[in-house]
């Protein structure tokens, strides 16, 4: 079984390797399904698999089960829509396209196993690396602009995260631990680590972490990079990427809590969730462009998850489920926005309505998922932001609980505006006249994701909650 | 040993004056050769910093040295031909302010360090303050220069800055992730050139202030 476990990135690699070699632009893009369901075939075996496989530096953790099979479904379903959007796309080569799509793949699942603090750092890395490109694919002047600011953003961060691990590692030099960057060594040695060093050392890697997760004010690039990307890549980004990215943070609270600096690491994260939350609602309201709306959101919900983990018990309970519907619901709303950027050819509300006349099947997708992002029932967000409010008030923290509460309302209202002038009214003449319409390819994978989003909302599985319930209690042990 | 603790605590005195060379200056070759001088200093340092001689630290160094030093500004010198672009002009930040916002910054570097636990053997505290030294000019630099090669510059010291705090790190850290540093390094900086020659047939300059279509 602990074979299986390095499968998890080679397989994406290899199909990224047929991609490149496949010299037909219409028929490269069908490695993507095929790749997917290979990667979801071998989530499963390892899922089944007990004890949880390791080998050497890589093991599925409690925390990783929970990140790598959303990344394998989020993935699977945007892979079915590809084939059908690149066709639209026939114009323009797509080789470095799909091959970047299967590296990512391949570096947020070796994300998910790293158990070595250096090699994680070095999959986040390379995520960055290979979404360049695939921000970069409309070869116009704005996509350019916003993978340059991506790129280099990003590295910056990344190269923070970088310093951290230094100085997480220092901290055990200094504490006279044996220096290993293995998560089990770090944590079961943590009492012994030098507290200062260790302190300096998670506020830095929030920093690094938290920039390519898109936390503010370590936002910026996101509009840009998700406005501009097609909608498939900002599913796969806002969904999967900042989940891993996530997940990178989580490890270090892990050990945070361990060292008995839980209540440190808690505070930052609630400071910045709420900080996220707050900047991303003051630029929804009266938002004109639908992706930048969707970025913004992207930020609202990288800061609720962070809140979630710093309230802790419940919260953390809620902030991983929460990590699960945010996935899902943003592959709903990046790929029904994408149909409606490809029939009206704009981004902006000036020139987009009418969209539940013009794309009746991807305007009522877009609608629904609004509906299930802004913690309506009865769709999975509303159960996870309800635990995450209950954690705060059953822990009597009542005024963070307030501006949770209003901040949801704040988005709410603002998201609402912008997505409501996208589907109602009519659509302009010459939007009308267009020939892109819904078809069963491009429509049916969203409709997927978006059942699935409904299904977690309306029942969550004994196994699915005993996953959570395990991942929770791994990472706050010692809090 | 102790005379060559004191040469490398001289080498981080002269990175640090390197940082304002490179915050003061507007030439592109005078900052590109700057950032290659720190690279080169870089690479001798591991070997001073040890009491003994190996051939792994040898490796780090000469590695080091010939990314930071000979290939990444070779790079860059390309870039600068091709573009046709010799000077920073009017950044965002004047040079004077920049050099005093450096100065300041380096002195916030030294309290910090200084407030952080050391181990008896001398030394980390001046590793921490030049490492952080140089974080601070290289976000100067990148948030405050207009042109995409000097934020490039700028992106390199950063590095260079967390290189350096590596140092105190070379017995604990595995080579693995050593080499992974480096390489991670040169892929950027291999892709930054890469989107420079986009930038360059786009805009026909290398003029970030040109990208400012994405505006809220």
């Amino acid at each position: 079984m602990t074979a299986v476990l390095t499968l998890i990135f080679i397989v994406p690699a290899l199909a990224a390797l047929a991609a490149v070699s496949i010299p037909q632009n219409r028929l490269r893009p069908f490695v993507l399904p095929v790749a997917g369901l290979a990667h979801l075939a071998v989530v499963a075996a390892l899922l089944a698999a007990s004890p949880a496989p390791a080998l050497g530096w890589l093991l599925l953790d409690p925390l990783g089960k929970v990140v790598l099979p959303t990344v394998s479904v989020l993935f699977f379903c945007s892979a079915l829509y590809a084939p059908a959007y690149l066709r639209l796309r026939d114009d323009r080569p797509n080789r470095a396209f799909v091959t970047s799509l299967l590296l990512l793949l391949a570096t947020m699942s070796l994300i998910s196993v790293s158990q070595h603090v250096g090699l994680m750092w070095v999959a986040v890395e390379a995520t960055t690396l290979g979404s360049g490109p695939l921000i970069y694919f409309n070869r116009n002047p704005q996509s350019l602009e916003a993978a340059w600011k991506y790129l280099l953003i990003c590295s910056v961060g990344v190269a923070l995260a970088l310093l951290g691990t230094f100085f997480l590692a220092f901290a055990a030099v200094q504490g006279g631990a044996e220096t290993s960057l293995l998560l089990a060594d770090l944590v079961r040695t943590a009492g012994q680590h030098s507290k200062p060093w260790l302190n300096a050392a998670f506020v830095t890697l929030l920093v690094g972490y938290g920039t390519k997760m898109g936390l503010a004010p370590l936002h910026s690039w996101k509009p840009d990079a998700y406005g501009e990307a097609p909608g498939i890549v900002g599913a796969l980004l806002a969904g999967g990427l900042t989940s891993c990215a996530f997940l990178a943070i989580l490890r270090v609270v892990k050990v945070m809590n361990a060292a008995g600096l839980g209540a440190f690491s808690a505070n930052l994260l609630v400071g910045i969730g709420l900080f996220s939350m707050t900047m991303a609602a003051v630029f929804m309201v009266r938002q004109r462009d639908y992706k930048r709306m969707l970025a913004y959101s992207s930020v609202e919900h990288m800061g609720i998850l962070a809140l979630g983990v710093g309230l802790g018990g419940a919260g953390a309970f809620g902030s991983l489920l929460h990590l699960i519907n945010n996935a899902l619901t943003k592959g709903v709303l990046f790929l029904s926005s994408g149909n409606i950027h490809r029939a009206y050819g704009s981004k902006s509300i000036d020139n987009v309505s009418g969209a539940l006349t013009r794309l009746p099947a991807s305007a009522a997708l877009f609608l629904a998922g609004f509906i299930a992002i802004t913690g309506s029932p009865p769709f999975g967000p509303f159960v996870s932001e309800f635990t995450i409010l209950r954690a705060a008030f059953e822990t009597q923290r009542f005024a963070i609980g307030g501006a949770f509460l209003l901040l949801l309302l704040t988005v709410f209202i603002g998201m609402g505006a912008t997505v409501l002038a996208v589907v109602q009214g009519r659509p302009p003449a010459e939007a009308a006249a267009g020939t892109f319409r819904d078809s069963a390819q491009t429509v049916l994978p969203i409709a997927l994701l978006l059942l699935l989003v409904l299904g977690l909302g309306v029942y969550l599985p004994p196994p699915l909650q005993a996953l959570l319930q395990e991942a929770a209690a791994y990472l706050e042990v010692g809090r | 040993m102790d005379a060559t603790l004191s040469v490398s605590n001289g080498l981080l005195v002269v990175l640090v004056l390197l940082n304002f060379a490179v915050l003061g200056s507007s030439r592109m070759s005078t900052l590109i050769r700057m950032v290659a001088i720190q690279g080169l200093l870089l690479g001798t340092l591991p070997q001073l910093r040890s009491d003994v001689l190996s051939w792994h630290l040898i490796a780090v160094g000469a590695m080091t040295a010939a990314i930071k030093a000979a290939l990444i500004p070779l790079l860059l010198r390309r870039a600068m031909r091709d573009v046709r672009i010799r000077r920073e002009v009017e950044p965002l930040l004047g040079f004077i302010p920049s050099l005093l916002m450096g100065a300041l910054g380096t002195g916030m570097a030294v309290v910090f360090s200084n407030t952080l636990p050391w181990p008896a053997a001398a030394g980390g505290a001046l590793v921490l303050s030049t490492s952080i030294s140089m974080l601070l000019t290289g976000f100067i630099i990148l948030t405050t220069r207009r042109k995409a090669i000097t934020q490039v510059v700028g992106y390199l010291i950063l590095e260079n800055g967390i290189f350096t705090f590596g140092l105190l790190l070379l017995d604990a850290v595995p080579f693995l992730v050593e080499v992974g540093v480096l390489l991670d390094l040169f892929v950027a900086v291999f892709v930054m050139v890469i989107i420079l020659n986009h930038i360059q047939a786009t805009f026909l300059s290398h003029d970030t202030t040109r990208l400012s279509l994405l505006k809220e």
